[in-house]
């Protein structure tokens, strides 16, 4: 049996502020992670990875990382995407200022 | 101090504009983020986890009082109110927009100061010992060597694509405080019969494969001192290894080939560069020394340092940590503590910028020195101003008495701002400080380096760590494997792994055994964690943090 997809949602650091992004349905970028799109069918995710890395003048280092989806929105499967999804620990900088 | 020439202005002001330019045409989408990388690696701009980063040189850790107000208005203007001290005598900001930087360069512009060559596969900044010019112990000052280093390899046109970076670190003193064994390549300051010259290291590194230097030549002169590093330099861009990044460091072709292979090459190629190089580099080293003369030391009575001393336990407190022995009599060398219980090691806001300036300027001849152990120096101060120095200094958070003590923590940003990262480092010495400073055994444990690393690249020095740290991943979850025995003076040498590592939150836990087991076994209290260390191996400090714990899973069993 094939593994199952663990479901995705399309990342990467915006090429102005530096501060990471999310891709949504809509096809803009957004800064939280709980409105992100989440992909669960990897041909759907490839596809709109690849829209995603040709739109070179808004984002840097376009890819896709591994999520849970819950009823609050997709939650990361590994502590470096928490850390992005929040920002640094030592100061409430990045996107917990605006929490 | 040294002040840059019009030359070097024009130079980085030339830079400053071609960057802007790059800026320019990376935010219009002409140049894609391929093609950028590498403009703004060279401009010391990198892409972190949360925000681009800007990494500044702070050629041999000098700073003056203005270029210190500068990068405090750098840190209000364009950042987050802070800046970051690092190990390799940089400051970097966290959290500068793109479009900014350009403005930041031209401002450090303003104070002869720049982000070339802090990144990128070129010769970095050239780091020196931060007691340079002050130090009781030292030969000579080990700055004009470094400056010369510099401006040599600046923009040399040679090395401006080296199989990986390059890191140079210059020591004017037998005690070591530059790690110039963990540098590609180490130079230190040595005198034989009355003669000034530079013993030369090569080969020493830390991350992935952590290399101790080894001795390329026990005595180069002055005059040869230029041709034969870029003797080495040239002799390993050829022969270092381009296929693959992990293996191009210079260590890695010492090891491969040698050093009695790498020294005969290098001889080869030294009798060449050395016709090249003529006599112009002994003109502007004069030239450079010139700039780096001693202030004029005062002589005054001393008697209100002795009086805050005995009086004061604060004051007394921080006297014993954090000053060293200067050269001239009646002053002495103050370390500024960075590492306040709790706080994220190397960090400064504006306002202790812009007070540490004006110490400086008041009290220190103008001068300030960043050391890789993320503190400040005041290298010049004389003893009867210390009262008042310590005074302001505890106003403005910045009195903690803890140099060299296990709360003098090094650490890198690791996952709170590295995308390198495996692990976080800097909430673990957050937790460690705090912690031995409630237990109050600071003091009484004495001289204890930790320093830590958020992965393999071991920026945070944990393998030359008397303890050292490094966070990993392991399965998805932070790991910390702890050394033992790490040194980062002359006598280098790399800590010895515990065994399996810890969570997270076994990491306070296991420090506090290893303290414990030391205290318990040492000879006394002038024998030191290292010295301890040495004297009895690792077996005890094994049996303490692993011994019980099996021991329990086997009575449970
Ligand atoms: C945050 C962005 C950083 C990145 C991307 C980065 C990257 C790296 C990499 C890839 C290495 C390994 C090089 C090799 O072994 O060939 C390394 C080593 C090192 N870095 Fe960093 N680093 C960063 C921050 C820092 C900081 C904050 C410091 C100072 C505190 C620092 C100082 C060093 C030192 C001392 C080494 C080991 C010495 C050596 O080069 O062998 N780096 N860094
Ligand atoms: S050691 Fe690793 S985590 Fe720490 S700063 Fe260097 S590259 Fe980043």
């Amino acid at each position: 049996m094939p593994k199952p997809y663990t479901p995705k949602v399309i990342t990467a650091n915006a090429l102005l502020e530096g501060d990471v992004i999310y891709l949504a349905a809509d096809d803009r970028w957004v800064r939280a992670l709980k409105d992100a799109e989440i992909f669960t069918d990897e041909a759907v995710a490839q596809v709109r990875l690849l829209d995603a890395q040709s739109r070179a003048a808004e984002a840097v280092g376009v890819y896709l990382a591994d999520m849970e989806p819950t009823k609050d929105g997709p939650r990361p499967v590994h502590f470096r995407e928490e850390f992005r999804a929040k920002g640094p620990s030592n100061h409430v900088h990045g996107k917990q200022e605006h929490a | 101090m040294y002040s840059y020439t019009d030359f070097d202005a024009a130079f980085v002001a030339e830079r400053n504009r071609q960057f802007r330019a790059q800026v320019e045409r990376r935010i219009s989408g002409a140049l894609t983020e391929d093609e950028f990388k590498p403009l703004r690696l060279m401009n010391g701009l990198y892409l972190q986890l949360h925000a681009y980063m800007l990494r500044v040189a702070i050629p041999y850790g000098t700073l003056s009082s203005a270029q210190m107000d500068q990068l405090a208005l750098l840190a209000e203007k364009w950042d987050k109110g802070y800046g970051h001290f690092t190990t390799r005598q940089n400051i970097q900001y966290n959290w500068p927009e793109l479009r900014d930087v350009p403005d930041m360069l031209d401002a450090l512009e303003q104070v002869g100061m720049h982000a070339i060559q802090t990144s990128g596969n070129t010769i970095r900044n050239v780091t020196a010992d931060h007691f340079a010019g002050a130090a009781a112990d030292e030969i000579a000052d080990p700055r004009p060597v470094a400056e010369l280093l510099r401006q040599w390899s600046t923009d040399h046109p040679e090395f401006q694509f080296l199989p990986r970076k390059f890191k140079i670190a210059v020591t004017g003193a037998e005690n070591d405080r530059a790690v110039i064994k963990a540098h590609d390549i180490g130079i230190q300051v040595v005198k034989r019969d009355g003669r000034i010259g530079y013993r030369v290291l090569v080969g020493g590194g830390l991350g992935r494969t952590p290399m101790i230097g080894k001795e390329l030549s026990p005595f180069v002169a002055l005059e040869d001192l230029l041709p034969y590093v870029e003797a080495v330099v040239s002799v390993w861009n050829l022969l270092g290894r381009r296929d693959n990044k992990y293996k191009a460091r210079i260590k890695i072709t010492v090891h491969e080939h040698g050093i009695d292979e790498i020294r005969s090459l290098v001889e080869t190629r030294f009798e060449e560069t050395r016709q090249a190089f003529g006599t112009a580099a002994l003109e502007l080293f004069d030239d450079i020394a010139a700039q780096f003369q001693p202030p004029a030391f005062r002589n005054a009575p001393t008697e209100a340092f002795d009086a805050a001393y005995e009086t004061d336990p604060t004051f007394r407190a921080w006297a014993d940590t954090n000053l060293s022995a200067h050269r001239a009599t009646g002053y002495a060398i103050a370390q500024i503590s960075l590492k306040a219980h709790g706080a994220t090691p190397g960090d400064a806001s504006a306002e202790q910028m812009r007070v540490m300036a004006q110490l400086a300027r008041d009290y220190g001849h103008d001068e300030l020195r960043i050391t890789h152990e993320q503190n400040v120096v005041l290298p010049h101060v004389h003893k009867s101003d210390l009262p008042a120095i310590h005074k302001v200094l505890k106003a403005h958070g910045l009195a903690t008495a803890n140099i060299g003590r296990i709360s003098d923590i090094i650490a890198c940003p690791g996952m709170d701002y590295c995308a390198l990262a495996t692990a976080r480092s800097i909430p673990i010495a957050q937790e460690i400080a705090t912690r031995f400073d409630e237990l109050k055994i600071e003091n009484d444990i004495g001289e204890l380096k930790i320093k830590i690393s958020g992965c393999i690249n071991a920026c945070g020095h944990h393998h030359v760590g008397h303890i050292g740290i490094l966070g990993l991943d392991r399965a998805g979850v932070e790991n910390y494997q702890i050394t033992l025995g790490g040194d980062a003076t002359e006598t280098a040498a790399l800590g010895d792994r515990t065994g399996p590592g810890f969570p997270a939150e076994g990491v306070v836990p296991a420090i506090e055994r290893i303290v414990e087991t030391y205290m318990a076994q040492r000879s006394g209290p002038e024998e030191t964690f290292l010295q301890t260390y040495r004297r009895i191996g690792m077996d005890p400090f094994k049996a303490a943090l692993y011994g019980e714990e099996a021991g329990k899973k086997s009575r449970a069993a």
